[in-house]
C-alpha cells in the first residue's frame, strides 16, 4: 500500500529550477532512497515534504489524503544541516523537541528514557550540549527524530558523523523501525548503505527524476553481460577464437586459480559463452557481474550531463 | 498555538535562568544606586584636609581681613619671608602662597603660588573672599558719597526671583499647576528607557535567530512548528525576559530607595522638618514652612500628570516599538551567517532609532512642534517620541492615530520580515545582496 507519494512537483527559486515535475510514490514499510548529486533539487523535495517549503505546482499526497499541517506529528525528520541548542541540557532539549511533535510531556519523557537506555546515554541527561562529542550529538538528534513515533521517516545522511560501531547501531535501529511498520525516505550519498538498506530508489538529477524503481531490478538493468569465472586448465587467451568474440576485461592465470572477467556482446547470451568456454576449461564458478549502486549512479549521472 | 506556548516558555526559561541574566538583573539597580549616591557621598566625605596659605599682601588692603574657613586657613606674612616661602614652598609649613600686588585695585589680579594645581574649591574660596571684600569697600564708599540712608538695604531689596508658575487648564475649565520641568524630566525617562528596551532585546532577538541558524537547529524546528511561530515565539518570549527585567529592577529600586531612607538619622523626612521647626528662629521656621510649600508644590504638580494614561502608553509604546523593531532585527538575524555580517544590515535599523532620541530631546523642549508632531506620527520614531511629548498633554486624536500608525505598521512589518525570515534561516554561505533579499519575499511558503 501507498503511504506517500508526491505528484508533479516543481519549484523554482529566483533564477534556479530546483525540481521539474517530479514524482515519487512509497510503499508502507519500506525503505525509500532518494539519491542524486550535490544540489539536484533533494533538500527541496524533502524540505517541501516537511512543509517548510511549499512546491509551485503539484501535490504531495499522505495516506491517501492531501498533505497538511497536522500531518507534522506524521513525519519525523533528520535533516542534514542538523544540531542543537549548545547550551541546553541534552534531557532538556529532547523532551523540548519532542513536545514541539506533538507529544506530551510525560509521554516524551517516558518515550526517551526507554531510548536513552538503549542508548546507554542516561547519563548524558544533565549534561549540555557543547560537552557533547559530535557523534553523542548525532545519537541525541537520531532519537529526537523518532521519539514521537511517526509513520515517515526521513533520513537526510544519517549516517555522518558517526564511526563504524555507530553507524551500526544506527542501521541497526533503521532495520528495526521498518520492520516496526515505519515508513522511511533516506537520502545519502553512500551507495554502500543504499545496497544495504533501500528496497525502492529514485535519483534526482538536475531538478528531474531520472531513474526510479526498486534497488535489484534497477541493479539488474544496468547489468552489461559481464562475468567473472574462475576455471582449472589453460586459457591462451591471446590468440584463441573467444578473444575475437568476446570483450575480455581481466585474465589472471598463476597457480592458484585462474579468473577471467568477459563480457559478451549484444545479441549473444550466457548459454553461448559457457558453450564457448566449456571446450577448452573446466569452469569452477561462473557469476554474473550485478554493477553496485555506485556505479549505476555514475554511470546514469554521467550519461545526463 | 500550543507550539508557540512552547517556544515562548522556552525563549523566557532559558534566558531567565541564564548567570548573566541573574547578575544583571541584581547589579544593575546596585550601581545605579550607586551611581545617584556616591557623588554626593563623596562630596561630603571630601576636602577635610587643612590649607594654611600664606598671604603676603603688598597693597595692604586685606590686612586681618581675610577670614579663616573651616578648612583653609590665612596667614598674613611679611615680605621677607614671602620670598623665601615663594623658594621653598616645599619645605614650608603652607600650602600655596598668594601674593597681592601694591598696585592690585587697577590690576585686579592676585597670584597663588604652589607646587601642585589648587583644588577648585580653595580657588573659588580665594576668589570669593577677595571678591567680597571689595565690593564691600566699593559699597562703604558709594555709602558714604551719596549719603542716602539704608542704602545698602534697599540695593539688596532690588534682588529678585521671578517664579513663573505654570497652570493647565483642563477641559472642565479647571487650571491646575503643572510643571514644565517635571513633564521633561518623565518624558526623558520614558523616552530613553523604551530606547534601550528596543536595542538591548531587539539584539538579544537577533543573537537568539543567528544562534539557531548557526547551530544548524533551525531545520529540525521548522520541521515541526512554521517559521513564523518560531520567529513570533521567540520575540514575545525574549518580550516577557525584558519585561521581567523592568519589573525586578523597580521592585528592587523601591526597596534600595526605602533602604537607603532609613539609613540617614532622623529616619523620615516629615521628622526632619519637624526638627528643623522645634529648634528653629523666625526666620529659619520661615525657610522650613517654604521648603513644605516647596514639596506640596512638586507633589501636586506630580498631580497633574495623568499617570495612568501615562503608564498605559509607556506599555504600548514599550511594546509596540519593540516588536516593531525586534522583526526587524529577527530578519537581519536569519540572513546572515556571522556576526560580522551584520554590521550592513543593521544601519536601516539602529538610523532610526538614534534619530528618535535626537528628537525626542528637541521634542522635550518643544512638545507642540512640527518635528515632534511628525516623527510622533512616524512610527519608526514614534514610541520614543511620543512617549517624550506625552507628560506635556497629548491631544488624543494624536495619540490615537500614532498607536494605529504604529500597529499597521507593526503588522504589515512583521508580514515581510516573516518572509525575509523564513527564507533566510534555511540559507547558508554567502552573505545576501539587499536584492536577494527582495527576491526572497516573492518566494511561496
Amino acid at each position: 500500500m501507498e503511504l506517500f507519494s508526491a505528484k508533479e512537483v516543481s519549484k523554482t527559486y529566483a533564477s534556479q529550477q530546483a525540481l521539474t515535475q517530479v514524482s515519487i510514490s512509497v510503499e508502507e514499510g519500506t525503505i525509500f532512497g532518494l539519491l542524486g548529486p550535490n544540489g539536484a533539487g533533494k533538500t527541496t523535495l524533502i524540505r517541501i515534504i516537511n512543509q517548510i517549503t511549499a512546491p509551485d505546482s503539484g501535490s504531495i499526497w499522505l495516506d491517501g489524503h492531501l498533505l497538511k499541517p497536522s500531518d507534522i506529528s506524521e513525519i519525523g525528520y533528520l535533516p542534514e544541516e542538523r544540531g542543537l541548542y549548545k547550551k541546553m541540557k541534552v534531557g532538556e532539549q529532547a523532551l523540548y523537541l519532542g513536545q514541539l511533535k506533538g507529544l506530551s510531556r510525560r509521554d516524551a519523557m517516558k518515550e526517551l528514557k526507554v531510548w536513552f537506555e538503549k542508548f546507554e546515554i542516561t547519563a548524558w541527561w544533565d549534561k549540555k550540549v557543547m560537552e557533547l562529542s559530535k557523534g553523542m550529538q548525532q545519537k541525541v538528534q537520531f532519537i529526537c527524530t523518532v521519539l514521537h513515533k511517526p509513520r515517515l521517516l526521513i533520513f537526510d545522511e544519517p549516517f555522518s558523523g558517526f564511526d563504524p560501531i555507530n553507524a551500526d547501531l544506527i542501521t541497526q535501529e533503521i532495520l528495526k523501525l521498518k520492520k516496526e511498520g515505519a515508513t522511511i525516505i533516506f537520502s545519502t550519498h553512500n551507495m554502500d548503505s543504499v545496497e544495504q538498506l533501500c528496497d525502492h530508489i529514485a535519483l534526482i538529477d538536475k531538478s528531474k527524476k531520472i531513474l526510479d524503481g526498486p534497488t535489484s531490478q534497477i541493479r539488474e538493468q544496468y547489468k552489461s553481460n559481464i562475468y567473472d569465472i574462475s576455471y582449472r586448465g589453460d586459457l591462451n587467451i591471446e590468440t584463441h577464437e573467444i578473444a575475437r568474440k568476446y570483450a575480455i576485461l581481466k585474465h589472471e592465470e598463476n597457480g592458484n586459480g585462474n579468473k577471467l572477467s568477459i563480457q559478451y556482446p549484444e545479441g549473444s547470451n550466457s548459454r553461448e559463452l559457457i558453450k564457448d568456454l566449456i571446450d577448452h576449461v573446466e569452469i569452477i564458478s561462473f557469476n554474473e557481474v550485478i554493477p553496485s549502486m555506485n556505479e549505476v549512479f555514475i554511470k546514469v549521472v554521467k550519461q545526463n550531463s | 498555538m500550543h507550539k508557540i506556548l512552547l517556544i515562548i516558555q522556552r525563549e523566557y526559561t532559558t534566558r531567565v535562568q541564564k548567570k548573566s541574566f541573574i547578575i544583571l538583573t541584581l547589579l544593575m539597580p546596585v550601581l545605579m544606586s550607586a551611581l545617584m549616591f556616591l557623588p554626593g557621598y563623596l562630596m561630603t566625605m571630601d576636602d577635610n584636609q587643612t590649607r594654611t596659605i600664606a598671604v603676603y599682601d603688598a597693597s595692604a588692603v586685606f590686612l586681618g581681613r581675610l577670614e579663616n574657613s573651616e578648612f583653609t586657613k590665612f596667614k598674613f606674612i611679611p615680605k621677607e619671608e614671602s620670598q623665601t616661602v615663594k623658594n621653598d614652598l616645599k619645605n614650608s609649613s603652607y600650602y600655596a602662597l598668594l601674593m597681592i600686588e601694591p598696585n592690585f585695585l587697577t590690576t585686579k589680579a592676585v597670584q597663588v603660588i604652589s607646587e601642585r594645581n589648587i583644588p577648585w574649591d580653595v580657588k573659588s574660596q580665594i576668589q570669593d573672599k577677595i571678591q567680597g571684600i571689595i565690593e564691600k569697600d566699593k559699597m562703604a564708599e558709594v555709602v558714604k558719597e551719596t549719603n542716602i540712608p539704608d542704602l545698602e538695604k534697599k540695593i539688596a531689596a532690588t534682588k529678585t526671583n521671578i517664579n513663573v508658575e505654570t497652570i493647565k487648564v483642563g477641559a472642565g475649565g479647571e487650571a491646575k499647576k503643572s510643571s514644565t520641568e517635571i513633564g521633561m524630566v518623565l518624558g526623558y525617562i520614558f523616552g530613553f528607557l523604551i530606547y534601550m528596551f528596543i536595542f538591548i532585546y531587539g539584539s538579544m532577538v537577533m543573537q537568539g535567530v543567528m544562534e539557531e541558524k548557526q547551530s544548524r537547529i533551525v531545520e529540525v524546528i521548522i520541521s515541526s512548528v512554521r517559521p513564523f511561530q518560531l520567529m513570533m515565539g521567540k520575540i514575545v518570549g525574549i518580550a516577557f525576559v525584558g519585561l521581567t527585567q523592568f519589573a525586578l529592577w523597580v521592585i528592587l529600586g523601591i526597596t534600595i530607595l526605602s533602604a537607603s531612607k532609613n539609613f540617614y538619622p532622623g529616619a523620615s523626612h516629615a521628622q526632619q522638618i519637624q526638627n528643623v521647626m522645634a529648634q528653629s528662629q523666625d526666620a529659619t521656621k520661615q525657610a522650613a514652612t517654604a521648603q513644605i510649600d516647596k514639596m506640596q508644590e512638586v507633589f501636586t504638580m506630580i498631580d497633574t500628570i495623568n499617570f495612568p494614561l501615562l503608564i498605559a502608553c509607556f506599555i504600548f509604546f514599550f511594546i509596540g516599538g519593540y516588536l516593531l523593531y525586534s522583526s526587524m532585527f529577527a530578519a537581519v538575524g536569519s540572513a546572515i551567517d556571522a556576526q560580522e555580517d551584520a554590521q550592513q544590515f543593521m544601519f536601516p535599523i539602529t538610523l532610526p532609532i538614534i534619530l528618535s532620541i535626537i528628537v525626542m530631546m528637541s521634542a522635550i523642549k518643544n512638545p507642540e512642534g512640527p518635528i515632534a508632531f511628525w516623527f510622533s506620527m512616524i512610527p519608526f520614531t514614534s514610541p520614543i517620541v511620543m512617549m517624550a511629548r506625552i507628560p506635556f498633554g497629548v491631544p488624543y486624536w494624536q495619540l490615537a492615530l500614532s498607536m494605529a500608525l504604529l500597529i499597521v505598521t507593526f503588522v504589515g512589518m512583521v508580514w515581510v520580515t516573516g518572509k525575509i525570515y523564513r527564507t533566510g534561516i534555511l540559507m547558508y554561505g554567502k552573505k545576501p545582496s539587499w536584492k536577494e533579499i527582495g527576491k526572497w519575499l516573492t518566494y511561496k511558503s
